[in-house]
């Protein structure tokens, strides 16, 4: 264990460099649904806050954005471009997505 | 304050056993991610959706990384929607773009510049003002620049006369100007060179929107494509609504029919094809054929092809080392060159350097791709895709992606319009903040 000085002095830099934030605790690591949701941002924003016509994604519910990717995949529903977006996913990969989004 | 290097730096925190308690007690704090890090040091060449939107998401993936991004311009001016300037339902202001929120909002050192130099050998990027730039990783993306040397009386010097408007800004407003001053009853001359080339259907989408206002302000006019291609992406779709929209105004010449152009003569305006009797305007947009951006040239990073290869995982060079490619200039497999494509490819690229310098591995990939293009102000048509890694290539995902469909309702044509707006919005929020 390192002496308490240098704790302190470690968590000065810490929070002088903004190393660690919210949700960045392990900075290093990037997960799969990360990289899977990401692309969408492009059209929905970033985190899913889209800031024109095209819907926010970011804060629904996880049940809400699987079944409309689902639907979307099947033809179920109706929409334009969605349907040739959601086709590239597998289920598993589409709730991977879901969650992502839920949790911004 | 005493200086740690970054390894003893993250050995002592490991140490403290905190490293959560200190996130969280910095969450508590708010964000800190507008303040530069003192990390790994990745510079980014080139401020365009890809260079920007890498630069960020760095930033958002690690925020502990010092990300300098260096830009010649002050404000990026997108190609996407310059179409809609030279067609008069926009102004310039409107696809303006400043670094301002990469900086405050996400800690990115902009730097306003010129590189001189890269030094692979060394890990040091030049500027013009004389400084130097130390990486960890570089990234560039420089866009496209022309081939001048491939169409004979076509330069540099003749785009003040004849312009390509192909990056857009200063090029943007010389062409809407010219279109401005044709008398009606003009002809206006597009000219799209072969593949691979910047926004396959950016073209077409000009041809249409120019239409447009030809049709309501000089409605007497004509708008003929030399093309250098037999065929051109969303072709059914732009074809069915120009005999909708725009009947008799536009004409498509392919390239073996006489649409490739060997020759110009800036002085008349009039274009010499391969095939046929030369060709005369009132304005012409010829769009040369195009290459890596110098910037890429001077690094030794294009192959005898003039584009850069990179692994297509990760976008690293496969010529030099610890560089790293996006955008237009790479070779990304099945992807188009498309502002969406530079910016699905940032991202990927952000999380392959920050994998790797912290010394995880990156899940698979996956990629996408979303154009929009306008025919009308209220007629839009789309092309999209979603891709993965095959084999080392990036492939589009069997099933997926395509082109609107033909023979849709109105209301169709005008919600993907409006979708083309927002995708407006929301492409140059998550590149430029």
């Amino acid at each position: 264990m390192v002496e308490s000085k240098t704790f302190f002095r470690v968590l000065l830099i810490v929070l002088a460099t903004g190393l660690l934030t919210a949700n960045q605790t392990q900075a290093d690591e990037i997960s799969r649904a990360t990289l899977l949701s990401i692309s969408c941002a492009g059209c929905h924003g970033t985190d899913g806050k889209s800031p024109g016509s095209i819907p926010t994604i970011g804060g629904k519910s996880s049940d809400f954005i699987a079944t409309a990717l689902l639907q979307f995949s099947s033809g179920e529903r109706a929409g334009t471009v969605m349907g040739r977006h959601a086709t590239g996913y597998t289920d598993e990969e589409i709730q991977l997505i879901a969650d992502y989004f839920a949790g911004r | 304050m005493t200086t740690l290097s970054r390894r003893k730096f993250i050995h002592l925190l490991g140490a403290t056993g905190g490293i959560a308690a200190l996130g969280a007690l910095a969450s508590t704090l708010g964000s800190c991610s507008g303040k530069p890090g003192a990390g790994p040091r990745v510079v980014v060449v080139g401020g365009g959706f890809g260079g920007a939107t890498c630069a960020k998401y760095l930033r958002r993936f690690n925020p502990s990384l010092q990300v300098t991004l260096v830009e010649r311009d002050a404000h990026f001016v997108t190609c996407p929607f310059s179409n809609t300037v030279l067609a008069g339902l926009q102004d310039m202001d409107s696809i303006q773009h400043s670094y301002d929120t990469l900086r405050t909002q996400y800690g990115v050192e902009v730097l306003q510049d010129n590189v001189t130099a890269i030094d692979p050998a060394t890990n040091r990027v030049s500027l013009q003002n004389g400084a130097e730039l130390e990486y960890d990783r570089l990234v560039i993306s420089p866009g496209i620049d022309f081939r001048w040397d491939e169409i004979e009386g076509l330069d540099e010097t003749t785009s003040d006369t004849i312009p390509h408007a192909w990056k857009a800004g200063p090029q943007t407003i010389t062409l809407r100007s010219q279109l401005e001053a044709m008398a009606d009853g003009g002809v206006v001359i597009i000219a799209p060179p072969d593949n691979p080339f910047r926004c396959p259907p950016g073209p077409y989408e000009r041809a249409s929107l120019i239409a447009n206002y030809l049709k309501t302000h000089k409605p007497r006019s004509k708008l003929l494509i030399a093309d250098a291609k037999d065929k051109f992406s969303k072709q059914g779709l732009f074809m069915q609504a120009w005999e909708q929209l725009y009947p008799g105004m536009i004409e498509w010449v392919k390239g073996s029919d006489g649409g490739k152009i060997e020759r110009v003569d800036a002085a008349t305006r009039t274009l010499y094809p391969e095939i046929g009797d030369p060709v005369s305007a009132d304005v012409i947009n010829f769009i040369p054929p195009q290459k890596a951006g110098v910037v890429a040239h001077a690094a030794g990073l294009v192959n005898s092809d003039g584009w850069c290869p990179v692994d297509q995982r990760t976008f690293a060079s496969t010529l030099q080392p610890n560089i790293h490619v996006i955008g237009d200039a790479s070779i990304a497999g099945k992807m188009p060159k498309s502002g969406f494509a530079a910016n699905s490819q940032a991202k990927v690229c952000a999380a392959a350097i920050v994998s790797e310098l912290g010394g995880t591995t990156m899940p698979d990939p996956s990629y996408v791709n979303t154009c929009y293009s306008l025919v009308a102000p209220d007629y839009g048509i789309s092309v999209a895709a979603v891709y993965r890694l095959q084999d080392g290539k990036i492939v589009k995902v069997e099933g997926s992606g395509g082109v609107s469909p033909m023979d849709v309702p109105d209301e169709y044509r005008r919600n993907e319009a409006r979708y083309a707006r927002g995708w407006y919005q929301s492409i140059t929020q998550d590149a430029f903040g």
